[in-house]
């Protein structure tokens, strides 16, 4: 119990830049190495292109069923990580403590919130990279205009990312992990994902089309698909789904 | 003859810091919180010093409450905290970055590894601790690539306090840091408080252990039912109970008067049984030494001698008439 010198106060916050940096890079990994999240955000959205764009199990419409799914996958795949793998990680986080020793640290909580948030993106990222290599692979022939696509995928991120951290912040842990699969499943099924809208009655239609997954595959399939400018309506959804998400995020999330 | 002493109590502890002491690192007034309709805060006040304050008390009393609103977690309901000299609220950018937090529990993403986790903590701060040198202090080498879930609660533990202090902060709060630990790793956690203590790191640590209290404390805070009820250095509050007592054996019948005239003013002396003598006042190695010349001048061989010291647990038991480990 001599003085060492080796624990000498010296204070001090690392710049915010590299906080947020350190933070998101750190994010990141515990996303990549994570089984389930995995499963969710790069198996499953895989699957279901492969799968359903090679094998004849559902009614597609007219052209190559890759030029319909490929769109989908593509929203699938932003559900997954902004949504599903965001509500379950945070929620888990929250549970162990991981968030409310973080809001101690220098790092302040919207930095913690922008590192999320650049994790999403990067993850994202890495899904675009992956899922647009294995639909060119399946013969896919994209249209429209790539900047209308980056909003879709930017204003959808945002919309299921306000919900998935509210229902992260305000539902305890296994509920949050029960009740993200539960969405995730029924809205890759009524979401306009794999199976096209018409398939359901037209007052389903009418509601369904409101959810932010409909929202974003229809409008990515008018652009990729059908070479629409800028989807107008579907951009509007989201971006309401958005402000009212992260709004109620804002207002409800709880850290402990 | 056989000299028994309870506990070591104090043993090698350095003397108490200079003029830093005087300056106060928390500050508590007043301070209420409520958790619906329950008071866990109940108008506390409490200031803390440079060195190592331990809050005790048992489960319930109010530490963890009190701990937590210093940290910035919760606004005090009524009161005013102020954790060096900043409001931990809305000054919590500020404030931050100076002290280190060690939760009672978790804390870590359940898949980091010990050392990505530790590295992760170092590098959100400005000269923060070499994070080899800090696993070894702490005998984590072994945990390097195991993921957090998977340490053991002991290894758990010392993560959390690396955590605390590998941002070289000016205070550091620790909230049960040995609770459920063995006693080598209870021991390991034990020097490395003294180490910060010694290098000028101010700690407060909440503990329910009586022994860690008397063995780490500058400073002791009673909390029970909300309130401080009691706060002194170790030495303090045991002195404010009933007095230490030494006893001996010895011939029947001594002069018990003379022997009172060669202690201090304070002390009283009585013959209990026959043959069997009580003095009661501040037991030192002084006072030993006058009770045994005084034998050996007047030709008394005390064939027992046995000191009493009056510890925490005791004192805390008047205090409060509870158990501490209830």
């Amino acid at each position: 119990m001599t003085a060492t010198g080796m624990y000498t106060p010296k204070p001090g916050a690392a710049p915010l830049g590299r906080m947020i940096a350190t933070q998101a890079v750190l994010e990141t990994k515990m996303l990549l190495r994570n089984g389930e999240q995995l499963l969710l955000t790069v198996v499953i959205p895989t699957l279901v292109l492969v799968l359903f764009s090679s094998v004849d199990i559902i009614d597609t419409g007219e052209g190559k069923a890759v030029d319909f799914l490929a769109p989908g996958v593509l929203a699938l795949a932003v559900m997954s990580t902004a949504f599903t793998g965001q509500a379950i990680a945070t929620g888990f986080e929250r549970r162990y403590g991981v968030l409310k020793r973080l809001a101690s640290s220098p790092l302040p909580r919207w930095g913690l919130m922008t590192a999320k948030t650049a994790s999403v993106l990067v993850t994202e990222i890495l899904q675009v990279i992956l899922l647009t290599v294995i639909a060119f692979a399946l013969g896919w022939s994209p249209h429209g205009n790539p900047f209308a696509v980056l909003l879709l995928l930017l204003l959808g991120t945002a919309a299921f990312s306000g919900l998935g951290l509210l229902m992260a912040g305000t539902l305890k842990a296994e509920a949050t992990l029960a009740a993200a699969n539960l969405v995730f499943l029924l809205l890759l099924v009524g979401g306009g994902v794999i199976v096209p809208l018409d398939r359901f009655s037209q007052s389903t239609q009418d509601v369904l089309s409101l959810l932010p997954i409909t929202a974003l595959s229809d409008g990515l399939r008018d652009v990729l698909q059908h070479g629409a400018a800028m989807p107008w309506g579907d951009l509007g959804v989201l971006a309401v789904w958005a402000v009212a998400g992260l709004a109620l995020a804002g207002r409800f999330f709880r850290w402990e | 003859m056989e000299i028994s002493y309870p506990s070591d109590r104090g043993a090698g502890r350095e003397p108490r810091l200079g003029p830093m002491r005087s300056e106060p690192v928390v500050q508590v007034h007043a301070l209420v919180k409520r958790y619906g309709t329950k008071t866990a805060v109940d108008g506390l006040d409490l200031v803390t010093r440079a060195g190592v304050t331990a809050v005790l008390g048992p489960n319930g009393a109010g530490k963890t409450t009190t701990v937590e609103t210093c940290e910035g977690y919760r606004k005090p309901d009524s009161g005013t905290v102020r954790v060096l000299g900043l409001d931990p609220v809305r000054q919590a950018r500020e404030l931050h970055p100076r002290i280190g937090v060690m939760l009672q529990s978790g804390g870590v993403y359940s898949g980091a590894r010990a050392d990505e986790m530790l590295r992760h903590m170092a590098r959100l701060h400005a000269h923060p601790l070499d994070v080899d040198a800090l696993i070894e202090r702490l005998g984590l080498e072994s945990c390097g690539r195991t993921t957090y879930r998977r340490l053991s609660g002991g290894q758990q533990q010392r993560l959390a306090l690396a955590m605390a202090v590998v941002g070289r902060p000016e205070l550091v709060f620790l909230d049960e840091p040995t609770a459920g630990l063995d006693p080598q790793a209870r021991r390991a956690t034990w020097d490395l408080v003294r180490d910060l203590r010694a290098d000028g790191v101010s700690v407060v640590l909440t503990t329910h252990y009586m022994d860690e209290a008397e063995q780490l404390a500058d400073d002791v805070a009673i909390i029970d039912g909300g309130k401080v009820i009691a706060q002194g250095t170790p030495e303090e509050l045991c002195r404010g109970g009933a007095e230490n007592t030494l006893r001996f054996t010895g011939r029947p019948g001594l002069d018990v008067g003379s022997l009172l005239k060669a202690l201090p003013a304070d002390c009283s002396a009585a013959e209990l049984t026959p043959g069997s003598y009580r003095v009661i006042g501040k037991v030192n190695p002084q006072l030993l030494a006058t009770v045994t010349s005084w034998c050996a001048q007047h030709g008394v061989m005390p064939e027992k001698i046995s000191v009493e010291r009056h510890t925490l647990e005791d004192v805390f038991l008047e205090l409060t008439g509870k158990e501490l480990r209830a």
